[in-house]
């Protein structure tokens, strides 16, 4: 039964006498591979040699400071939430008298991790934050795991460094 | 001479295992041992190309067809005690005679009439002179003995119309 | 006894060399058939152990090596260890008979032939240790004790027998023009150029093609396909045992390459030869130098060939089991026939007009284009009409 008129009926051709003998066309194929052989490579030797990333590129995450290097994560759990991999888990904490220089908000994430086996890298987290603290940075990967008790980061590994600012294009 | 007893006595072993052992396969395996020790035997008698046509042939044709539709059939299942008495006795006595044939035709053997062995005894050039000019009619004949038992497996192997396509 | 005995230390270190460079040329097939097949399909292959990764075949032994060297419950024991060791021995065995080179003047009026055993059924030799071949195959195949092993191992035998008749038979022609079994003298009538691939193209194509089929190499390499047999007659094979019947493939494809460099492309014959042999300055080495040249210029025909397979297996889907039946009974045994006659019409041509031998030349090539020209012109007629009545 025909559901449209659009589906092509093959008609297959018996084979020439050139088609029979396979050599032609084993010779014409042979040409191809050995045009390939002399062709350049495609290959990007990944450890030394790194492909251009993109501006958009959703790489590893960081915990943002604010310009007095305050943390400028509320732990109220959207990120968490948004998260469609539960990869996000963390522990909040009241804000000490004299910890305002660490803490933007008077409410803190104390325990703040991303299990990087679950992570899809899909960036809801980022669109989630409503203290725009967590991103993903558009220039760095995450390093390759060599150990399983390696997998979860800390915010050790998450919340930014000062003297090594991320900064996106636009922001400023 | 001591490699000749060693080989002789290889090929021996090697024979009567054909018939000792119980399974099938490994009867095949030492029947084509056993023909390369034949082979061996020739080339101690300088027939080379004999040596040659025996491995390719026999131990490389015609025993992997064997080796084939033995494996295929599954001979294990097969136990010893389905040959009947009667296969037995046929058996024996069809031996028997070829061993009183072999025998008597070997006490008959004169030495005297072999012809002393040079360098071209067993080349291929005398081994065709011989067969193409003094046995030219049974070499003949023999090739197209060949010829109609081609065609008879020809014909076995053949479908015919309406038989059961498989 | 004194030059038989320096004859003996000398033919066994030439062995020795040539084992050594057939199995150094098998394992570097390995990382070159890996980094062929890696520039066909615009990678880069490996590169990793080593400079450019030409330690990977060390890294593939020591892999091999560490492997769980496996044998199934219910296997037979000593024959599945046998399967392997068969391959490998005949594998090995065939060179015996190929002259890597001319003769060595080692001096005392020792003259070494650069030549395993030289043999007058030459290439009877080379066929009979092809035909067991197909016994390690078989027997490990069986020995698995495994219906796809099985299944393996009587597709690859089958395939290895058929073959086998057209390659015979494509030799056959070489022998009526040579005279000889010998591979030695074989290659005598092909010097200075005289190379058979002139007399013997078609003969040359068939028995390029049985050499495919016979190291089961694609596009004939349904013996081992993963897709429908999960590995062949090696599926229950691991570790070394594994290891052996990977590396005489290697080893099969590098002698196949020496014997057809021997049989059509002169054997160790290269142009100026003879000019080598007589340079004045090399005084009395310039015929041993001559002949050593002669040694590599076999070894780099063969690899020469060993390359075309791989870029053939990196070109080529492989056959239907009935289109490789087809072609090997169907196809080239009656092409191969048809040679024998072409070769025989073409040397009585010669001999009674008493022409050179670029007669022979001509008429064997004229032979095969007419040969192309009338199947071609038939098949069309059968196509048009077929056409017309379609129509």
């Amino acid at each position: 039964m025909k559901l449209s008129n659009k589906s092509k009926v093959l008609e297959q051709e018996e084979m020439t006498f050139a088609e029979r003998i396979y050599l032609p066309a084993i010779v014409g194929g042979m040409a191809t591979t050995l045009k390939h052989f002399f062709s350049k490579k495609v290959t990007i030797r990944y450890p030394e040699q790194k492909r251009y990333l993109g501006p958009v590129f959703r790489g590893h995450h960081i915990l943002k400071r604010d310009e007095e290097g305050a943390e400028r994560c509320t732990a109220c759990g959207l990120c968490a939430v948004a998260c469609p991999a539960e990869a996000i888990s963390m522990v909040a904490e009241e804000r000490k008298k004299g910890e305002e220089n660490l803490y933007r908000e008077e409410k803190y994430a104390s325990v703040y991790e991303i299990n990087m086996l679950r992570c899809i890298f899909c960036g809801l987290c980022e669109e989630a934050c409503p203290k725009q603290a967590i991103y993903l940075q558009h220039d760095k990967m995450v390093p390759v795991f060599e150990d399983r008790s390696e997998v979860i980061f800390g915010k050790d590994k998450l919340v930014e460094k000062m003297d090594n600012r991320y900064l996106r294009e636009g922001w400023k | 001479m001591n490699f000749w007893y060693f080989l002789t006595a290889l090929t021996l072993l090697s024979a009567s295992m054909v018939i000792l052992s119980k399974n099938p396969i490994h009867s095949v395996l030492y029947l084509v041992f056993t023909f390369f020790c034949i082979s061996g035997h020739y080339v101690l008698l300088n027939a080379q190309f004999l040596m040659a046509v025996n491995i390719v042939v026999y131990a490389g044709a015609i025993m992997v067809l064997f080796l084939f539709v033995i494996m295929m059939m599954d001979l294990s299942k097969n136990s010893p005690d389905s040959k009947s008495t009667l296969t037995k006795l046929a058996g024996a006595i069809l031996g028997g005679t070829l061993l009183v044939i072999l025998i008597a035709a070997s006490r008959k053997v004169d030495l005297k009439d072999v012809k002393p062995i040079d360098a071209q005894t067993g080349m291929v050039e005398g081994l065709g002179q011989i067969l193409y000019r003094d046995y030219v009619l049974p070499f003949e004949l023999v090739s197209i003995l060949f010829f109609v038992a081609m065609v008879g497996a020809v014909m076995l192997g053949k479908r015919e119309a309406g038989e059961r396509n498989f | 006894m004194e030059i038989t005995s320096t004859l003996f230390t000398a033919k066994a270190i030439y062995v020795g060399i040539i084992f050594a460079i057939t199995l150094g040329v098998a394992a570097y097939s390995t990382y070159f058939e890996r980094i062929i097949a890696a520039f066909m399909q615009d990678r880069v292959g490996p590169d990793r152990a080593g400079p450019f990764g030409i330690l990977q075949p060390l890294a593939d032994a020591v892999k091999m090596f560490m492997k769980e060297d496996f044998i199934p419950a219910n296997s037979n024991k000593w024959l599945f260890i046998a399967g392997p060791c068969l391959s490998m021995l005949t594998a090995l065995m065939t060179s015996a008979v190929v002259p890597f080179g001319d003769q060595l003047d080692l001096g005392d009026g020792i003259i070494l032939d650069l030549q395993g055993i030289d043999v007058n059924i030459g290439i009877l030799w080379v066929f009979g240790i092809v035909s067991l071949g197909v016994y390690g195959v078989l027997i490990g195949g069986w020995a698995s004790n495994n219906k796809y092993s099985l299944i393996g191992a009587i597709r690859a035998a089958s395939q290895n027998i058929s073959y086998e008749l057209a390659m015979g038979l494509s030799i056959i022609a070489i022998l009526m023009l040579s005279g000889s079994l010998s591979t030695k003298s074989i290659v005598e009538t092909q010097q200075n150029g005289h190379w058979n691939i002139l007399y013997q193209p078609l003969g040359f194509v068939i028995f390029l093609v049985c050499a495919f089929a016979e190291c089961n190499r694609t596009p004939f390499d349904l013996p081992e396909c993963e897709t429908e047999l999960i590995g062949g007659y090696h599926t229950e094979y691991s570790s070394m045992k594994l290891g052996f019947y990977l590396f005489s493939e290697y080893i099969n494809m590098f002698i196949s390459g020496a014997v057809m460099a021997t049989l059509y492309f002169g054997g160790y014959d290269y142009l100026f030869n003879d000019y080598v042999a007589q340079i004045s300055w090399l005084g009395e080495y310039a015929y041993n130098v001559s002949a050593l040249l002669g040694l590599v210029v076999l070894i780099v025909k063969a690899l020469i060939f060993v390359f075309i397979f791989m870029w053939v297996r990196w070109t080529l889907p492989r056959f239907r089991y009935d289109q490789l039946m087809g072609l090997g009974w169907t196809g080239l045994i009656p092409l191969a026939m048809f040679n024998v006659v072409l070769t025989g019409a073409s040397m009585l041509f010669t001999v009674n007009d008493g022409g050179s031998n670029w007669m022979t030349v001509g008429a064997s090539w004229a032979g095969v284009i007419i040969m192309l020209v009338v199947t071609f012109a038939y098949s069309e007629m059968k196509y048009k009409k077929k056409k017309l009545a379609t129509a």
